[in-house]
């Protein structure tokens, strides 16, 4: 990577570990996320939850609580108006407003257990859990169905009577739980399949589960007279929730102003609203300030976990290891209204490879659970998950080393994707080879212990950005960004800023502004803030940094060929440089009011070029053959960043993903009932991975820049929850001998299987 | 019923407030004593992140009524540092990245305060366990137990 990146600019600060600028705050307690703004005269909402994970809501009684003293507002469906069916990208998954204002407030139906059915504001927490008593609704139960594949039977009970399922020819005459039919074909499998020595052909099942942030969902809405509305919440975008309320409540997007709280972890959860429009709705009622926070009951049962799913792989390869025809059927379910990730599942299920023949057909199932939300990666560690099963698999059968096998296959620049694009220069092959020259790989293992690989594969994006900066008046840098910073993002912008501009980091304050602020941005997710925002602020840099040069050709009755940026300052080149000095970007602050007034720049930006990012992860474990228990003995990720802006908060992407998914394979899930209800809401019965069931997760950083980015950043927060799910199934494969394919591999689950093939005396 | 009315020492200073039976240590601290830096992950003890001491000792304060608290000495991630001087941990987990989104920052850093004051020269092991009761979603803990130890390290040496 060249010393020099952009134009001026140097590299004092960006690829180093700074100090974040949000950091004090952070550590003291100081830092306010969702739950911590209040304001004066604030009420307490509170929501009435569907008891029944199907029921026709025959009718809603809230005289009764409306009389309770104290409770200043009740809302039901009566206070949302119906929206058209129409079909909006939101991220990396697309959402319908008909589907939405069912989801924010249930309508002829709940859909599941814990939808909400309404809403009340009171002037303390107790007040409105009593007025929630108060409400009677009249429910008629309907069967339900929980199973993705009972789902699509054909005398499954029917979710929506209006739900044909589209991509299917002829158009089905009957309504059913299927919402969509998706594929993607390159070639002809059928004569691919053919010209295979092996072929590998296996079902999997994996099990919904939650994004997991420590911060339930919270928002305090303040609505005036004038219909001019604030709402505090905490979100990944903020401007997001703005459309969608403005949307739901008929409300004009310039009357509502948005700001995010820090925001206490998303993973893709908190891309959507649920508390936001209810705060709004009761507020405007109420005519005071209304504060709402979910429970974390509230936030397993009615806030979205990702898919579970069923998904069938069919690979070919000939003897010598090329992989020659790829099939996959996959089955996700959405929740209570369609927009299940299975789109994105399809794309991603072959992308690390390089295979001439590949069809993928998937399918997106609605069935009595909350509405599924995007979660890191959406899709792609399910079906990633079952094809590096089999590519590990055919490894074995062929008796090839698996990392060769996968290097040998190995998407690489100039790749053509199944799913469309020809590739750049992409990572995996050198994440590959990053990971066979560890240490960790040759060390030996014992009895009982597997190790297992896996590679894996995302999109990223970029898209709409706004970010300025101003330079105040003695020199300090304002920056504003408009995507929550969720795991680093203000170091990572700061960085850039100073190095642009040629002033110390700490001379930088980034803040994240509200709607009102900042132009518009989309949300932070798809791994695209620091990409996206960093391109913003070249941006914004460059204009001023031509701005600057313009001054000072007027101050010193210069052409622009005898000046330049550089090293911070404006400088006068040739005969110029021995009559002037240089003028710094202080030097011009002083005197702007005397040069053409205030100084900044604002980056308005549709970012493109979002490299693809790929790792490849490493794990050994143990199985213990007395009680299923796996234990996770060592871990290593090697993955592509194009360019670390910031090493530190790269790595911790890496290892929090890999984290998310050893949980994802080993324990989480959601457990229904016959009943259709929840058993485990809650972190104690919810299992996710603690500091004592994990170890140190060692990040190898790739870097293959990105060339359509000014420093070669590619997105690198949702790849690494990719290859976890395959990695420890071969893993546990290696231990056992046992191909598992049904996650969580949990320990009742292994242990049965232990037995089943006379393993464990247990 | 009428509200408890307590007194209490948090973070040294000497404090009085009204509580209803059923409200939690935590509520009071943040709804009352304005002290939001505790958090509600869970209310039920098992996230972590109200985190406080009490007496002496590492407690989920969502698992302690506001009314049981009369006379007791409550510590809070607010009183942590000393005046401008960030406590070693504050610090080492800032130089170390040991925070992403940071909601679980506080009731991680109470809980390792808490560990080093028992047990100055702990094992990555005894870290691990000590931390169990805290949930952290975004760091995969590398990082946190790693500025544990490292801050134990820089206090061992004074």
């Amino acid at each position: 990577m060249a010393e020099t990146m952009t134009n001026g600019s140097s590299q004092t600060y960006v690829g180093t570990r700074t100090i974040r600028p949000d950091g004090a705050d952070k550590v003291t307690g100081r830092a306010r996320f969702g739950a911590d703004f209040n304001l004066p005269g604030q009420l307490i909402g509170r929501v009435l939850r569907s008891p029944h994970p199907h029921a026709r809501i025959v009718s809603i009684d809230t005289s009764k609580a409306e009389a309770l003293p104290g409770v200043k507002a009740v809302i039901t469906r009566a206070d949302f108006a119906d929206q058209s069916s129409e079909f909006i990208p939101a991220g990396e998954m697309m959402m319908n407003y008909k589907d939405v204002v069912r989801n924010v407030m249930a309508r002829e139906k709940a859909l599941y257990e814990g939808h909400a059915v309404a809403a009340v504001a009171a002037t303390s927490a107790a007040i409105a859990r009593r007025a929630l008593k108060l409400i009677e609704v009249k429910y008629e139960v309907l069967p339900h169905v929980i199973d993705v594949v009972e789902a699509m039977q054909p005398n499954a009970p029917l979710l929506h009577d209006d739900l044909f399922t589209v991509g299917v020819e002829p158009k089905p005459e009957k309504p059913s739980n299927i919402a969509k039919r998706v594929e993607i074909k390159q070639g002809d499998v059928e004569a691919g399949f053919k010209k295979a020595d092996l072929v590998i052909e296996r079902e999997f099942k994996t099990a919904p589960v939650h994004q997991g942030y420590i911060e339930p969902h919270a928002a305090l809405a303040s609505v005036s007279e004038d219909g001019s509305t604030e709402l505090w919440c905490t979100t990944q975008g903020h401007f997001i929730v703005r459309a969608h309320c403005a949307r739901l409540l008929g409300l004009d997007i310039g009357k509502v102003r948005v700001t995010a709280s820090e925001i206490g972890g998303g993973f893709g959860g908190k891309t959507v609203v649920y508390l936001e429009p209810l705060a709004i709705a009761l507020s405007k009622k109420a005519k005071r300030p209304v504060k709402m926070v979910m429970s974390r009951e509230e936030v397993f049962k009615a806030s979205g976990p990702t898919s579970g799913a069923t998904v069938r792989v069919k690979l070919g390869a000939t003897k010598d290891g090329k992989f020659v025809a790829a099939f996959a059927e996959l089955k996700y379910q959405a929740g209570a209204f369609q927009g299940s990730p299975v789109q994105p599942g399809v794309m991603c299920a072959f992308a690390p490879y390089d295979i001439e023949h590949v069809h993928v057909i998937g399918y997106d199932v609605v069935s009595n659970r909350p509405k599924v939300a995007a979660y890191r990666a959406p899709g792609a560690p399910i079906s990633e998950y079952a094809v590096e099963s089999v590519v590990d698999e055919i490894a074995k059968k062929l008796e090839i080393d698996p990392i060769d096998l996968r290097m040998q296959n190995a998407a690489h620049e100039g790749t053509k994707a199944a799913y469309g694009p020809k590739f750049g220069p992409v990572g995996l092959e050198e994440t590959l080879n990053a990971i066979k020259k560890t240490e960790h790989w040759n060390a030996p293992l014992r009895k009982w212990q597997g190790r297992g690989v896996a590679s894996g594969f995302w999109f990223n994006i970029g898209g709409e950005t706004c970010a300025s900066l101003t330079v105040n008046e003695d020199g300090t840098i304002s920056l504003m960004a408009g995507t929550p910073d969720i795991g680093g993002l203000r170091a990572s912008l700061a960085a850039v800023a100073a190095d642009e501009l040629g002033v110390p980091y700490d001379k930088v304050r980034p803040i994240i502004g509200d709607t009102g602020s900042v132009g518009f941005n989309f949300l932070t997710g798809g791994s695209r803030s620091a990409f996206s925002g960093s391109m913003a602020i070249v941006e914004a840099a460059k204009q001023i940094k031509a701005e600057l040069c313009a001054r000072a050709c007027k101050l010193w009755e210069a052409t622009p060929d005898q000046v330049e940026f550089s090293g911070g300052s404006v400088r006068p080149l040739g005969a110029l440089a021995e009559k002037i000095k240089p003028m710094s970007v202080a030097d011009f602050a002083k005197v702007a009011g005397k040069t053409g007034g205030p100084i900044g720049g604002v980056g308005r930006i549709n970012a493109q070029g979002a490299g693809p990012s790929f790792g490849t992860h490493l794990v050994d474990l143990e199985v213990d053959p007395e009680t299923g228990r796996v234990t996770v003995l060592r871990y290593t990720v090697a993955q592509d960043a194009g360019r670390a802006l910031h090493p530190a908060y790269v790595e911790g992407q890496f290892q929090g993903g890999a984290v998310q998914g050893i949980g994802w394979a080993l324990n989480e899930e959601y457990i229904y009932g016959d009943d259709g209800k929840l058993q485990n809401a809650g972190f104690l019965d919810y299992r996710m991975p603690v500091a004592s069931d994990v170890p140190m997760i060692d990040a190898i950083l790739v870097e293959v820049a990105n060339p359509k980015h000014p420093y070669g950043v590619r997105g690198v927060g949702e790849t690494p929850i990719v290859p976890p799910l395959g990695a420890i199934a071969n893993a546990m494969e290696s231990a056992t001998g046992i191909r598992f394919t049904e996650l969580p591999m949990s320990p009742p689950k292994v242990l049965k299987a232990l037995k089943d093939k006379g393993l464990s005396r247990a | 019923m009428a509200k408890h009315h307590i007194e209490a020492m948090v973070n040294g200073d000497a404090v009085e407030f009204l509580c209803e039976t059923e409200e939690t240590l935590l509520d009071v601290l943040r709804d009352t004593l304005h002290l939001t830096g505790s958090k509600e992950g869970c209310a039920s003890g098992d996230c972590g992140a109200c985190s406080v001491m009490l007496n002496g000792r590492l407690v989920c304060s969502c698992l302690v009524l506001g009314c049981e608290v009369g006379g007791q000495k409550i510590e809070t991630i607010e009183g942590m540092a000393t005046g401008e001087t960030l406590h070693p941990l504050q610090q080492q987990f800032l130089k170390s990245a040991a925070l992403q989104c940071g909601i679980c920052t506080p009731g991680f850093l109470v809980a390792s305060k808490a560990l080093l004051e028992r047990m100055p020269n702990p094992t990555e092991t005894e870290v691990r366990y000590w931390l169990a009761g805290n949930l952290c979603r975004c760091t995969g803990y590398d990082k946190i137990v790693s500025a544990v130890m490292d801050t134990a390290a820089t206090m061992r040496k004074g």
